[in-house]
């Protein structure tokens, strides 16, 4: 559905994130990740380069993983958007936060909610990556600190591939 | 009775003093062979839940009510006076709360070598005006308002340039640091090069490293009127304190600084920016709170970088490998700003036993891009350099390199003649060597495909011995759980999870019952900064020396509850024990209700008989492709010896993580900038970092034995020795490959397509 609104009007957005529906109040020119970070309180995304490079800010959006830092909150009403906060159910943490704690698969873990999301969408989509195809499904994901060899080894533990299914 | 001490402490190769208050010591080291429960083993991080769910809040998370947020306007020009500012419109947009420049800021001066907003600018991104704002987009486009009038003065960019005589000054005191280039000279080195048989020569460049935090420089300050809490994205919390202190003309114990999660450092985030003075004293002046996040660009331009370097090397040896002579001049562009050098010349000085050694550092003020610390600041730079003409020389000499490297091994560090508390390279070669199979692997022949293999090898000497003052405390809490309180960070790098790891071994409780507090100037004692492979080895001692502390207290009330004399009870798993009786400390704790265990314990200074240093190898397998010059790193084996490791887990990924920025700096990493001084790549898109597509195989083989000369834990350092050999190693895998020597970083693939062309190789 198109909507013409301008660019320095308030407009409603109805989001449904991580289960909840949202009702924000935003400029249409305001970015995903700003939104939820800022409007939402929901900070385990990040903010880090600002135009899709390094995968910080991923959330998944109908299951899949988008930069949230460019994608307009606009575009997502109506959309399910899952954030690192939405992942865990109580207390009982995501079998793909699991195995990145056991593996050590972060270090100063400011990329860590981007590819814990990159590799669920992943893992949802092909529950039998092998590790190349971890690899090119992750590449969008940087780490400065260079976890990456532990995260292939948390991925290829999660994958059936590894585990003969 | 503690005793106050005055100590040398050296940090990355530095040497200061410092006072530290020494109790008698509580501990002795464990023993190489000392049987542990807790330290040593695997253990998953005490924050990983944290890390994992998104809960762990980082500066840039902090959000208050009312929050302000800066912004600055940079330089276009590397070198400009400003004429005239007119920040008018700015200063009326609503919602726009200040708007400061050089010609408005009542005190200009930030540091010994700087203004807050210079005049003249020194490098294209120097910073010309700041903005405080209610919203982040409205800073920018009040940003966007000011117009500058600058005049433009000659610049110079490069450091070789800026050392001529005739080129233009940067600073009023010429452009080298310190006036004159630094010079070490041991031995006769005209003799040296007389008594060789042959000599290489080599001249390398290595392109500036952008440390490239995915976290930016970042700070949130909140000024109540009574204490100032600065959240900032810091190496060194104390720091951070006392510079803030000092600017606001504030009582000490009126700052406090936080660093709870820090998101990337690698050496950039020591001491105040810029960016946080001046929100602290916005904050302070408008009493709002208020947010400073360097934008990406910001951060790559001005945050600082490994600084580019020339490197002249000459090294002469015998037929049977002994090194003679060795000759080194480095130019090394620090920017505008730097107020010390990296130590490039450092592995040439202290690698090798060559008797006969001279070395010429030029550092070079230009109109380029600051100077930070970057792991293992110098010591990357030169090592591949060094490592490379090691390689070349073995060549010459048709000798195997790891040979040629044991041939030339120092048993004592070959500057003071003193001997090293521990030295573990020559571990490290052979352990290094057997996992990559080097003696099958070095005879292969050279192959003809269009996918060509190669090995190679490098190895590292680096500081990390830590230092007083550092200092922690052990409380025991009401349950018989620990919390262990210093005001050290963690980077990252697992330093809570060994905290714990060590309490939890000397109180005798289970490691799940210690919780740490750090990075906070209001909830831990003072432990110094977070750099130079110093924390394990600096607060890993006083945490221990803490819980000898409270360990002692607990077998005393442990005593009276049992009945038993106090030399007979210990304490396992959290169980009092003595002679056929026990009872768990829990217990004993619930029938105490309120009783408060509090130990403390501090640093002691280090051995001056002996230098501590540590060492390693790598040794790499790359494959090149010859039709694209794609050069991928398929295996690196990592053999350091860093004493006692604590965690073999947390220990490994920083191994590996030392190795990917190796790789970066050797193939990938390198800023281009165009002939006006501005770089081109300034943002994550095109200054590559490592992605997992580029991740070898890493296999970590630490040389495990505890340095019982060193402290009590028989630890060094960590941190920063991976990143060192990397690049070397690499560069000696390629020329294993295709017999083409690479003599400038990064080796990017139109180098390698350059010289396969020249060499007709390939396509």
């Amino acid at each position: 559905m198109t909507r013409i609104v301008k660019s320095d009007e308030r407009v409603a957005v109805e989001l449904t994130v991580n289960g909840e529906r949202e009702r924000v109040y935003i400029e249409p020119t305001r970015f995903l990740a700003e939104v939820l970070r800022h409007d939402l309180a929901l900070t385990g995304l990040k903010v880090s380069c600002g135009m899709a490079n390094c995968g910080a800010c991923t959330v998944l959006v109908d299951g899949m993983p988008v930069y949230s830092c460019i994608t307009l909150a606009l575009d997502c009403e109506g959309r399910s958007i899952t954030t690192i906060e939405g992942l865990s159910q109580g207390n009982d943490l995501h079998p793909v936060q699991r195995a990145f704690i056991e593996h050590d698969a972060f270090q100063c873990g400011f990329c860590t909610s981007g590819q814990i999301l990159s590799m669920t969408a992943l893992l949802e989509k092909n529950p039998t990556p092998d590790e190349g195809e971890l690899r090119h499904n992750m590449s969008g994901n940087l780490c400065r600190c260079g976890a990456y060899v532990k995260i292939l080894q948390a991925g290829m533990s999660l994958s059936g591939a590894e585990r003969g299914e | 009775m503690p005793k106050l001490v005055k100590t040398k402490v050296e940090n990355e190769g530095r040497v200061t003093e410092e006072f530290t208050w020494v109790e008698t010591p509580k501990t002795t080291v464990w023993d190489v062979e000392e049987e542990l429960r807790v330290v040593g083993k695997p253990i998953a991080r005490v924050d990983g839940v944290e890390r994992a769910t998104g809960a762990a809040k980082y500066t840039t998370d902090i959000q208050l009510p009312r929050m302000v947020h800066g912004k600055f306007l940079r330089s276009p020009h590397p070198h400009a006076r400003i004429v005239s500012i007119d920040a008018s419109e700015a200063e009326q947009m609503p919602g726009v709360r200040a708007v400061l420049h050089a010609f408005n800021l009542a005190s200009n001066r930030f540091s010994s070598t700087r203004d807050f907003f210079q005049n003249p600018v020194r490098f294209v991104g120097d910073e010309v005006a700041a903005v405080f704002a209610d919203s982040d987009n409205l800073a920018r486009a009040a940003l966007k308002t000011i117009r500058v009038e600058y005049e433009l003065l000659p610049y110079v960019l490069d450091a070789e340039s800026a050392a001529q005589e005739n080129a233009p000054q940067v600073t009023p005191n010429g452009n080298l640091l310190d006036g004159k280039p630094s010079t070490y000279t041991r031995g006769d080195i005209e003799k040296g090069f007389a008594q060789a048989d042959v000599i290489v020569e080599g001249v390398f460049t290595t392109n500036a490293q952008i440390h490239s935090s995915l976290e930016t420089h970042a700070c949130a300050v909140d000024w109540d009127g009574k204490m100032l809490t600065v959240w900032e994205s810091t190496q060194d919390v104390e720091g951070i304190k006392d510079r803030v202190a000092r600017h606001l003309k504030l009582d000490k114990t009126r700052v406090r600084v936080i660093a709870s999660y820090i998101g990337g450092a690698f050496g950039a985030k020591f001491g105040a920016g810029k960016y946080t003075l001046l929100a602290a004293q916005t904050a302070y002046q408008l009493k709002r709170p208020v947010r400073f996040v360097l934008d990406r660009r910001g951060e790559q331009i001005a945050a600082g970088q490994r600084s580019p370097t020339k490197q002249y090397l000459k090294l002469g040896a015998k037929k049977d490998g002994t090194l003679t002579a060795l000759e080194m001049t480095h130019y090394t562009n620090v920017g505008a700003y730097a107020t010390w050098s990296p130590f490039v010349e450092g592995p040439a000085r202290e690698l090798y036993a060559c008797p006969n050694l001279q070395t010429t550092g030029y550092t070079v003020f230009t109109h380029s891009f600051p100077f930070a610390a970057f792991r293992a600041p110098g010591f990357v730079e030169g090592t591949f350099a060094l490592e490379s003409m090691m390689d070349e020389l073995a060549h010459k000499l048709q000798m195997d390199p790891l040979e040629l490297r044991m041939k030339n091994y120092s048993s004592v560090h070959p500057e003071s003649g003193k001997p090293f508390t521990s030295n573990g390279l020559l571990d490290a070669f052979q352990e290094g060597a057997r996992a990559i199979d080097w003696e099958t692997k070095k005879r292969r022949k050279q192959e003809d495909g269009i996918v060509r293999r190669g090995v190679g090898m490098a190895s590292q000497i680096w500081y990390g011995a830590g230092a007083p003052p550092a200092y922690a405390m052990i409380r025991v809490n009401h349950d018989a759980s620990a919390t262990v309180l210093t005001a050290s960070q963690d980077l990252g790098t697992g330093t809570k999870t060994i905290l714990c790891q060590i309490a939890a071994e000397e109180l005798g409780l289970p490691f799940e019952r210690i919780g740490v507090e750090i990075a906070d100037t209001q909830m831990g004692p003072f432990a110094g900064a977070s750099g130079g492979s110093m924390t394990a080895a600096s607060v890993g001692p006083a945490v221990r020396e803490a819980a000898a502390d409270a360990r002692e207290q607990l077998r005393h009330i442990a005593a009276t509850f049992l009945k038993k004399r106090v030399k007979d009870v210990r304490i396992e798993n959290g169980i009092a024990k003595a002679r056929g009786v026990e009872k768990p400390l829990a217990e004993i704790f619930r029938e105490l209700d309120n009783l408060q265990v509090v130990g403390h314990g501090s640093r002691y200074p280090n051995p001056s008989a002996y230098e501590i240093r540590t060492f390693g190898a790598q040794f790499v397998e790359v494959a090149v492709d010859v039709e694209t010059g794609e050069i991928r790193v398929e295996r690196v084996v990592a053999s350091h010896d860093s004493g006692r490791i604590l965690n073999p887990l947390t220990v490994s990924s920083q191994v590996e993580g030392g190795v990917l920025q190796g790789i970066g700096f050797a193939l990938l990493e390198g800023r281009v900038v165009d002939a006006s001084g501005v770089a081109l790549n300034a943002n994550l898109e095109a200054y590559h970092v490592p992605t997992i597509a580029d991740a070898p195989k890493i296999e970590t083989h630490m040389i495990d034995r505890a340095d019982v000369l060193a402290n009590n834990l028989g630890v060094k350092g960590v941190g920063e020795p991976p990143i060192i050999p990397t690049a070397a190693a690499i560069a000696n895998a390629i020329y294993d490959a295709i017999g083409v020597r690479f003599y400038d970083a990064p080796i990017t693939r139109d180098k390698v397509l350059d010289a396969l062309e020249r060499m007709e190789i390939g396509a």
